[in-house]
């Protein structure tokens, strides 16, 4: 038999439907009598609405309805799901997130008129006939120049373009350290603005059944629970019973789809009024200008140490972009997820940040794949390496020197968390010896004799996963519980079905979870199925985003399994007539210990059912239980990544030679999965270093708004990744695991930047911005040389 | 996309009567034509498709040149074994274009009538000295790119097939946008019994010879002979993904590696 418990490298069961074109995506779905929506976008970045005049297109052929904001009178806005304030312990400046815009729009893009036709060519041609009359006004793009008293305001209601300023860690203590410093490395840094490009654009259908009052939307989302709450009760006031949301396959998320976006709402609404389901689905240009985007940091950052290399303080500030309104989770990603994290693998005692959250005339920025972690990674691996070279240690050597070590944890760092556990040293080890470190140099000669430039470049990250204890996150501004849920359901003849608040879009949930569930049953991995994604059959859930699928959904599986278990032996013992206490449960059996007597799962399952002979006084029939678990903290998955590149002196070509990952994600469900999403967040890591960035011109527009320009990263672009695991379990949770979903994204950017600055080392360059395209690095050859 | 009548004539006069029709557009892959359509920037009362007009098939061999069908695709270029043979550069040219797809519906009718600045084939056209065949006439490489997308074809005047004389040796060597993998600059070095041409595409408007390079390599066809000379980039296309003086910079560089490549 294959094997398929935990720790074996399933192949994933999702996989079949999904490469033979049976997967099930929102466009798919086509309801009856439905209409299409097309929908007006803001040409202009900042422009005030004078006039919209949809007279000449209410006429064209088969147009339903034509919706402006006027219309939505009666919704609130879109909300933002975390709140964060400022020093003084003001509330950040929330504006109101209109469903259409209201008098103003704020950026391309920016959604004005919902048209509603029989077809899409329909409501396409009808939009084009609606005049909107603008005025356009001065925008503001840059984050530096928006702060500028002198700059256009976007909301007008806030004065400023500040969202909130914000600080944590101790700030006297990081500046007496630092006067006593031997050595200071500063550094100036950019983190790129990205665009998260799931292969499945968004799409979303209403649709209203009368006869019951009931709403359900159809939609690309990673969480549907979530937006379930956030849509039904802050925009549409629907009460969750009357509320169905379905995501069913959705083809990629990377974080742009955790949120709740307008179109959900115009559709779910829309429904309601034309008593017929209206279905959109967004064309490629439409996400790169509504889906939220990712990064956009501007980091000034300083490290403080000692003669001997010692890590004695470390300050920063940050310029972070909300772009022209908050999504759902925008505020924490620079805060929570990212000061938190400052402290990295070391010691560094005492750590002060400061935040400023900016608004400008761009598509909101949220979290995405890493998602603040990436951005505390980038800036502590280039900070610790450019000190290295000014203190002539190496690298890695310098890493060393500061790790937490073993025996330290639980750790508490100076910036509110406590790493469980961990072993940065054997990691690096690994990595080290793995990526033949020492060889480099020889590597390095060969290369020059070939006219290359060949650098190395590490980097020793850290992040927070399996987001979180609620009460924790709760305090610090989140307006939602983060645990998760579980129901096993053990069907009457023995088969079990598990409804899952943690939604798959990639990740192999279905899999992974069927081999937690079958292995602690003892019974067929095919006699389990993974349901998630639709509010009418799974309880409740968070939802899938910051790694925290297995840690925390898949921890209420374990948790309801357990409870499962519990009972199927009270039942079990009434058919044995033993006492309970006797009763062991193995391999799909329960046993009497010390005898022969023994019954299947199988058996207990259908008596639990068939309850003839049953315990029925004292025992409920069924046998199915649902748990929700609240982690006790967050989880903390380490590693070393180490790459290799080299550089073509004449062009400013940077090639990936070589990449090693060395991860500790603790204990391992199936790690051909595993590995699968350290490539996966490796090729998005490596993309974010040297090939993506979104780019806004003066006024606003988007010049990387299709992949003519917008360069994401293809096999050719990519070695072939050497990967590997150390393991220290995880102490909080009941399978040991860390999670590994944004790994890859998170400690790549840093360790490919450090090997083209190392690569470039004879030319007087000691940092470059991401990403490091040929032009870049040519410009800094060419300034070096001179 | 808005509508149009499509029409699928199997013969040259037949899509030449079809065309003079107003608003009517040749299409041959639509792999530049299409997206324009989807996007709305353009549109048409009819299509003409040439994909089933004999006349502009396949690919002919004389003692002197290659003749190529102007619906021929990148793909088919790219794996003729009389191309390999005779001027393996413009097979490696073919096969650099875009990606698989690209190159399975994309042809060369297609792409030099649409003229564009970061194309590959003009880079060849202008540097083998092709002639252009149309349906009224032949018309020399160096008088057919006339600057940015515009070419001396005269409305809907149907390409049939380009010649390209067989070079003594040839070389082409692309620096490719990393996103849309369009040249940001090419260069087709080429040395036939009648001289040297240096074709450069991607860095100006319209693609664009280099009589210094010409020159240089009449003395000695080397890279070293090219490496060190400097063209004007004042007139040079610049972007986010290059400068007018990164473009001038790779002009140098590509040509010498299109002189390697002309003489491995
Ligand atoms: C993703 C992508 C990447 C690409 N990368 C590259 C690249 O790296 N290098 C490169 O050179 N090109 C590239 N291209 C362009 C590609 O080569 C196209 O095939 C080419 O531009 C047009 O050829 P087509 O046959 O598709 O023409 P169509 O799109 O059908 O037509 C283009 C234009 O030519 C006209 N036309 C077509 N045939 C004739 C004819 N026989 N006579 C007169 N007029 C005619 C049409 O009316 C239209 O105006 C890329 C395209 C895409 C979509």
């Amino acid at each position: 038999m294959a094997k398929t418990g935990i720790g074996e490298a399933v192949a994933r069961r999702e996989d079949y439907r999904f490469l033979t074109g049976q997967g099930k995506y929102v466009d798919d779905i086509n309801l009856f009598n439905q209409a299409h929506a097309w929908i007006v976008r803001s040409p202009f970045a900042h422009a005030t609405i004078n006039s919209i005049d949809k007279d000449d297109a209410a006429q064209m052929p088969g147009v339903v309805a034509i919706y402006t904001s006027e219309d939505f009178s009666g919704a609130g806005g879109v909300p933002c799901g975390w709140q964060v304030n400022n020093k003084d312990g003001s509330p950040m400046n929330e504006p109101k997130h209109p469903i259409l815009a209201e008098g103003k729009v704020r950026h391309v893009g920016d959604p004005v008129a919902l048209v509603i036709a029989q077809t899409r060519q329909q409501a396409r041609n009808a939009a084009e006939a609606i005049i909107i009359d603008y005025t356009e006004l001065a925008p503001a793009i840059d984050m530096k120049a928006a702060l500028e008293p002198d700059s256009a305001v976007i909301h007008d209601e806030v004065g400023s373009n500040l969202c909130f300023d914000w600080e944590l860690g101790d700030k006297a203590a990081t500046e007496a350290a630092f006067e006593d410093a031997h050595h200071v490395t500063r550094l100036d840094l950019i983190n790129n603005r990205l665009v998260a490009n799931p292969m499945e654009p968004r799409a979303a259908i209403g649709d209203y059944d009368s006869s019951t009052g009931e709403y359900t939307l159809y939609t690309t989302s990673q969480n549907p629970h979530v937006i379930r709450l956030l849509m039904g009760a802050f925009v549409l006031n629907i009460p969750e019973h009357k509320l169905r949301v379905y995501a069913p396959d959705v083809g990629g998320g990377f974080g742009s789809k955790i949120y709740h976006y307008a179109e959900e709402a115009m559709m779910t609404w829309a429904a309601g009024q034309l008593k017929r389901p209206v279905k959109w689905t967004a064309e490629r240009s439409e996400s790169f200008m509504s889906d939220a985007h990712g990064r956009d940091h501007v980091t000034h950052v300083e490290l403080a140490l000692d003669e001997n290399g010692k890590f004695l303080a470390l300050r920063c500030n940050t310029l972070a972009n909300m772009g022209a309104y908050l999504s759902t989770f925008a505020p924490c990603v620079p805060t929570y997820l990212h000061a938190t994290l400052l402290a990295g693998q070391y010691t560094t005692p005492v750590i002060y940040c400061e935040i400023k959250a900016v608004f400008t005339n761009t598509v909101p920025v949220d979290a995405y794949r890493g998602a603040g972690r990436p951005e505390a990674t980038y800036l502590i691996e280039r900070v610790v390496d450019v000190a290295a070279r000014e203190m002539n240690i190496d690298p890695a050597e310098l890493r060393r020197r500061n790790f937490i070590q073993p025996d330290q944890f639980p750790y508490d760092t100076p910036v509110a968390l406590t790493y469980d556990t961990g072993n940065y040293e054997a990691t690096l080890d690994q990595a080290m010896e793995a990526a033949d470190y020492s060889g480099f140099e020889a590597r390095k000669r060969e290369a020059a004799a070939r006219g290359k430039l060949r650098g190395i470049g590490l980097s020793c990250y850290i992040e927070a996963c399996g987001i979180a204890p609620s009460n924790v996150v709760g305090a610090l501004g989140a307006r939602a519980g983060l645990y998760e849920v579980a129901t096993v359901r053990v069907n009457p003849t023995g088969s079990v079905t598990v409804l899952t608040g943690s939604h798959s879009h990639g990740q192999g949930h279905e899999t992974t979870f069927a081999q937690v569930v079958s292995d602690m049953l003892g019974i067929d991995y095919d006699a389990v199925d993974i349901v998630h994604g639709d509010t009418a059959k799974v309880p409740f859930g968070m939802g899938t985003y910051g790694s925290r699928s297995i840690a925390v959904g898949g921890s209420a599986i374990y948790r309801s399994v357990e409870k499962v278990i519990s009972k199927a032996k009270k039942i079990a013992a009434h058919l044995m007539e033993a006492d309970v206490s006797d009763i062991e449960f193995e391999n799909g059996e329960f046993k009497v210990a010390g005898t022969d007597k023994a019954t299947a799962f199988g058996d207990v399952a259908l008596t639990a059912y068939v309850p003839h002979n049953y315990p029925l006084e004292e025992l409920e029939p069924g046998l199915e239980e649902t748990s929700f678990y609240d982690p006790a903290n967050f989880t903390y998955p380490a590693g070393t990544y180490i790459c290799e590149v080299e550089i073509d002196p004449e062009t400013g070509v940077v090639e990936v030679m070589s990449f090693h990952a060395s991860d500790d994600f603790g204990n391992i469900i199936n790690p051909m999965i595993v590995e699968g999403q350290v490539h996966g967040g490796l090729a998005q890591g490596i993309g974010q270093a040297l090939l993506e960035r979104c780019v806004y011109d003066e006024q606003g527009q988007l010049l990387t708004g299709s992949y003519m320009d917008y360069c994401m990263p293809r096999a050719d672009d990519l070695p072939s990744f050497s990967v590997d695991t150390t393991v220290t379990a995880c102490t909080h949770n009941p399978l040991g695991v860390k999670g590994c979903g944004e790994a890859g994204a998170i400690g790549s950017p840093p360790a490919i930047i450090n090997a083209v600055v190392n690569a470039l080392s004879d030319y007087n360059v000691t940092h470059i911005d991401m990403p490091a395209t040929p032009m870049k690095v040519w410009q800094h050859l060419s300034n070096g040389r001179g | 996309m808005y509508q149009f009548a499509y029409h699928h004539p199997d013969n040259l006069n037949q899509a030449k009567e079809l065309l003079t029709a107003e608003e009517s557009k040749p299409i041959a892959g639509g792999m530049t034509l299409i997206p324009t359509l989807k996007q709305r920037l353009a549109a048409y009362e009819s299509l003409v498709d040439l994909s089933s007009i004999a006349e502009l098939q396949g690919i002919s061999e004389t003692s002197e040149s290659i003749r190529i069908g102007a619906m021929t695709t990148h793909s088919d270029v790219h794996h003729s074994d009389t191309i390999k043979t005779k001027i393996p550069a413009l097979s490696h040219l073919a096969g650099s274009i875009g990606d698989v797809q690209v190159r399975n519906r994309g042809t060369l009718g297609g792409s030099i009538a649409n003229a564009d600045p970061a194309a590959d084939y003009p880079a060849a056209v202008v540097g083998l000295g092709a002639t252009i065949h149309t349906a009224e006439r032949d018309i020399a490489a160096d008088n057919f790119f006339t600057a940015l997308f515009e070419t001396a074809l005269k409305e809907n005047e149907i390409i049939t097939a380009v010649s390209f004389p067989v070079p003594e040796k040839a070389g082409y060597a692309k620096f490719a946008n990393p996103a849309s993998r369009y040249a940001i600059v090419g260069v087709m070095a080429v040395k036939t019994r009648s001289g040297i041409r240096v074709a450069v595409t991607g860095a100006a408007g319209s693609v664009f010879r280099v009589p210094e390079m010409e020159q240089a390599l009449g003395d000695a066809f080397t890279a070293d002979a090219v490496r060190g000379i400097a063209v004007s980039s004042a007139e040079f296309n610049s972007d986010m993904h290059a400068t007018a003086d990164y473009r001038g910079h790779l002009v140098s560089v590509m040509a010498a590696r299109a002189v390697d490549a002309a003489n491995a």
